[in-house]
């Protein structure tokens, strides 16, 4: 059977043939085969390659420049990209490369802080609410409504008003507040649309407890939309950060993020376009990438959806 | 056939091994819905012992499956209610074990398959491991030694080359294979009792023969008791032992499989049996039971198939009759079954005329 197979995944799902080379010796589990899959789709490769190194940027950010972001000299300000300085600088005379390269930390601690706390509560809180329903999926229901009543933007106003001094983890955790409800609300629907399908009351039928039903049958099967969803809210909470910022309550100088340098940029649009696009072109990229990153995963998720 | 009895540790539990595997007894669910009431089932016997198949026969809505389903306790609940009765296991009612003992019987000594393989099956998971996951749980075994114990039963439920396909997903297979694989998962555990609900409804006929045997050459090999639920009195011919003919949410005549293929004591019955296609009927219409089953929010005062029988009199629009032995080992509940037993009979439609 093996000298039919090539390296790649076969076309045809009734031919009896092994799905891949590995797929006999390969660990039988769901992870394991997402893996087999992404590895293959470029458009992961893309958005890991460009994530790694954004990665890499918000840790090690000297790797990048070998400029100081806070030796700013207004001898040398507003100039155009160079040579020298690829970015320009900005007003101050800080090298705009450079703040473009150690904005990346702040801007992609709160998005991947602020999705993971999101994705987590939301999981707990969704597969609870769609799995038991009852009581536990109406005290769920009634606060993620409490939440959607209050305006976002207000919320955040009002939350982040009374914060003397913040920094990530007071704009992280506002951001945590006002958008689980709408994941949590996707993983619920998501629970619900498999809960009662055939193959969960023919786990129950064999004996499975809840937590064996959750962990094997309800959540591999649920987690596809809210997987691509914690990509793209990555980009939406980056977007906030950055609108938030630009209102005034979000990071505070002397913090370097690329929402305090696009609310800057603002000012200077038409004279100085460039300090407005390099910090845009990083928020897209980085957009980008978990985006691209969340289809590739819900892709590998969903064995149906596979190119076989 | 042999008369031991499982191991499965239940002795310590309180089973009565000298009881009948399994017993229904007077069993009564019901829907609550918004329309009303629907009673699915109402009052239903039967016994099962072990190496023995029943078939239970019968139409679309006649409760077959809420029967399953309720032995089984995935009854959805609500709407669904168990209104009475009691289904004994052993001897042992199951409506008064706590939830815990209760999954703890399913998939190890009381089992099920299902009738769509391919839906009853997690679409994200390899097939190997759906089945592992049976000794997994149950069993408490290691990742590898419960793939090794999968292999074996894909190959004892006669999958070719199991050990390349145990990593295949439930799509990658075909509809009988699918079946084959469900039933290894029914079976992974030795267990007692199998209901099978309508296990080969979903495949064509040449495969349905071949999965029939295999359930039989199960049942034969672990000495289960299998009940068989179907609407396909073609299938269960040479499966069953007994046979239960369910109407309404009743028995409406039970006995032993040959008895009931030759000499019907219930006009249901007799009515099911000349609905089917015959080889030596050419030209001739075929018969076929006038009318629908009651709807069960509104089943008739007397008895339910009244409305539908040739037969019937005013004595059966108003008093319901019990289910009555008209021969060793057949019950029917007809209030004329002797006369129908022995054929002497005639509709009423051709004696008025």
């Amino acid at each position: 059977m093996t000298e039919t197979n090539r390296p790649d995944i076969q076309t045809a799902p009734q031919e009896p043939e092994a799905s891949g080379p590995e797929a006999s010796q390969a660990e039988a589990s769901l992870w394991a085969d997402a893996w087999r899959s992404l590895r293959t789709n470029p458009w992961f490769i893309i958005s890991a390659v460009l994530l790694l190194i954004l990665i890499t940027m918000a840790l090690f950010p000297q790797l990048f420049t070998n400029e100081n972001p806070r030796e700013c000299y207004l001898s040398r300000s507003r100039l155009e990209p160079s040579a020298e300085h690829w970015f320009g600088t900005d007003i101050q005379g800080c090298d705009y490369y450079a703040r473009v390269i150690y904005g990346a930390r702040n801007s992609v601690a709160i998005g991947v802080v602020v999705s993971i706390g999101v994705f987590i509560i939301s999981l707990v809180l969704g597969l609870l609410a769609g799995y038991f329903r009852g009581w536990i999926d109406a005290v769920i229901s009634r606060i993620t409504d409490l939440i959607f009543a209050l305006p976002f933007i207000l919320g955040a106003l009002v939350f982040l008003n009374v914060i003397e001094s913040r920094g990530v983890t007071e704009v992280a955790g506002v951001l945590i507040v006002f958008m689980w409800p709408t994941m949590t609300r996707l993983m619920r629907g998501s629970v619900l649309s498999v809960v009662n399908v055939e193959y969960v009351t023919a786990a129950r039928a064999l004996g499975a407890g809840h937590l064996t039903i959750m962990r094997r049958h309800i959540l591999p099967n649920s987690l596809g939309p809210v997987m691509a969803y914690t990509a793209i809210l990555t980009g939406i909470v980056i977007g906030a950060e950055a609108t938030l910022t630009y209102l005034g309550v979000g990071l505070q100088l002397p913090a370097i993020s690329w929402g305090l340098q696009l609310s800057d940029a603002q000012r200077y649009i038409t004279q100085l376009p460039h300090l407005t696009v390099f910090p845009l072109i990083a928020v897209g990229l980085t957009v980008f990438a978990f985006m691209s990153l969340g289809d590739a995963i819900r892709d590998a998720i969903d064995p149906k959806s596979k190119k076989r | 056939m042999t008369t031991t009895t499982h191991p499965a540790g239940t002795e310590q539990e309180g089973y009565d091994a000298s009881a009948p595997l399994l017993e229904v007894d007077d069993l009564h669910v019901e829907f609550r819905t918004k329309a009303g009431v629907a009673r699915a089932v109402n009052g239903l016997n039967f016994t099962l012992n072990a190496g023995e198949t029943l078939a239970i026969l019968g139409e679309s809505g006649s409760g077959k499956s809420v029967t399953a389903q309720t032995i089984m306790g995935i009854l959805d609940m609500p709407p669904g209610h168990i209104a009475g009765g009691e289904i004994r296991y052993r001897g042992k009612n199951l409506f008064d074990m706590p939830e815990e003992q209760r999954r703890r019987l399913r998939g190890v000594n009381i089992s099920m398959i299902f009738q769509d393989a391919l839906s009853a099956l997690n679409p994200v998971l390899p097939v190997g491991f759906q089945i592992a996951e049976m000794f997994r749980v149950h069993r408490g075994f290691k990742r590898k030694q419960a793939r090794e114990e999968a292999v074996k039963l894909m190959q004892k439920v006669g999958i070719p080359a199991a050990e390349k396909r145990v990593g295949d997903y439930p799509h990658q297979f075909s509809g009988g294979m699918r079946q084959r694989i469900m039933i290894a998962m029914a079976i992974a555990l030795d267990p007692d009792v199998l209901i099978a609900d309508e296990p080969t409804t979903a495949l064509d006929v040449t495969v349905q023969a071949q999965v029939m045997r295999l359930l039989k050459e199960l049942q034969t090999e672990n000495n289960m008791g299998l009940i068989l639920i179907t609407h396909d009195l073609g299938v269960v011919a040479d499966v069953a032992d007994k046979i239960a003919v369910m109407y309404a949410g009743r028995v409406m005549e039970a006995a032993d499989v040959f008895e009931i293929y030759a000499k019907p004591g219930h006009p249901y019955t007799k009515g099911l049996l000349e609905s089917l296609p015959r080889i030596d009927a050419e030209g001739e219409r075929l018969n076929a039971i006038p009318g629908l089953p009651p709807a069960l929010t509104n089943i008739p005062p007397g008895c339910p198939f009244s409305p539908r029988c040739p037969y019937s009199t005013e004595l059966c629009r108003t008093d319901r009759p019990e289910l009555l032995p008209v021969a060793e080992g057949h019950v029917s509940a007809c209030h004329y079954r002797e006369e129908i037993y022995s054929g002497e009979l005639k509709p009423r439609e051709e004696a008025q005329a």
